[in-house]
């Protein structure tokens, strides 16, 4: 077996066990940290797929921010461990079955075809004598220009959303109509007449 | 590239992984952050689709895609966490049963 594979297989191990320990362990500190690790395998598969910029990519991005930040919101909650007893609800084996038969269909679909032969046209080949992220950038900065401006529009867009939707002052942007305030306003808390004399005005 | 390592490989990997992330989702009745986690895992599956894609076929079209994905994986998870922060200022809990009752 070649170095390569003894690699793939290495990697994919690690990854799909702890992906099942994401979705299994209740302790959820442990489930962002096995997500971590997931993603680091994920990472060394894409180093060996041959796409390195994708594999700092997802190292940078789901590492250091998105996994942060699912630990900062876990801290943050202080969810009570003793709530989060999992019961097993009556359709969980309809739903698995579920996931089961999914699993089978396109695992038997991808291994009769045979893919290795899809003739397909290819629009952006790879280059030999550039690197990886060279490539990658001069597609990205190209032909890719508007949906690159487009996905940073996305990412502007969900940071304001994120801090609106979290902003703890609700009066701040909503101008509401307060009853009580209104109800209570008299002629004498409201209303003073003064006799101003000429020349002089009056002090407010 | 080796020849043992066929493309069936990583579909496969990526299979596997999308389905553990959706039978994530079907047995998490309790938590959502949970929930957002094996949403993470699917989105993941679907990188390594593109990039082994774009790897045996020569092109570089899947992994300009799979950039473009990573994108919205990075925004839905930060609206999806601060909603799951305002949620839990209304309501003290965090569990999925409870999120129908915010029906209007």
């Amino acid at each position: 077996m070649a170095f390569t594979t003894i690699l793939f297989y290495l990697f994919s191990f690690v990854l799909i066990s702890s992906a099942l320990v994401v979705v299994s362990t209740r302790n959820m500190v442990h489930s962002v940290m096995f997500l971590i690790l997931a993603f680091f395998n994920a990472a060394a598969l894409f180093v060996l797929l041959g796409a390195e910029f994708i594999a700092m990519l997802l190292i940078v991005v789901y590492v250091g921010a998105i996994a942060v930040l699912f630990l900062f919101v876990v801290m943050m909650l202080n969810v009570d461990k003793s709530e989060l007893k999992t019961k097993i609800s009556l359709h969980t084996p309809l739903l698995l079955c579920i996931a089961i038969v999914f699993f089978l269909e396109i695992f038997l679909v991808t291994k009769i075809s045979s893919a290795g032969n899809y003739q397909t046209a290819t629009l952006f080949p790879t280059p030999a004598d550039v690197h990886n992220v060279n490539a990658l950038g001069n597609i990205l900065y190209t032909k890719y220009f508007l949906p690159f401006q487009l996905a940073g529009g996305v990412l502007f867009v969900a940071m304001i959303g994120a801090i609106l939707l979290t902003l703890r002052e609700r009066n701040r942007f909503i101008k509401k109509q307060k009853i009580s305030d209104q109800v209570f306003r008299t002629q004498a808390n409201s209303l003073e007449i003064v006799k101003v004399k000429t020349g002089e005005g009056i002090e407010l | 590239m080796n020849t043992e390592l066929t493309i069936n490989h990583f579909t496969t990997l990526a299979l596997l992984l999308f389905v553990i992330g959706l039978s994530g989702i079907f047995i998490n009745r309790k938590n959502i952050i949970s929930l957002l986690m094996s949403i993470e895992l699917m989105l993941l599956s679907v990188n390594i689709n593109f990039v082994a894609f774009s790897s045996f076929l020569q092109d570089l079209n899947g992994q300009v895609f799979a950039i473009f994905v990573l994108t919205v994986a990075g925004a839905e998870a930060a609206i999806g966490l601060a909603i799951l922060v305002i949620y839990f200022h209304n309501r003290k809990n965090i569990e999925v049963s409870s999120i129908s009752s915010m029906r209007g």
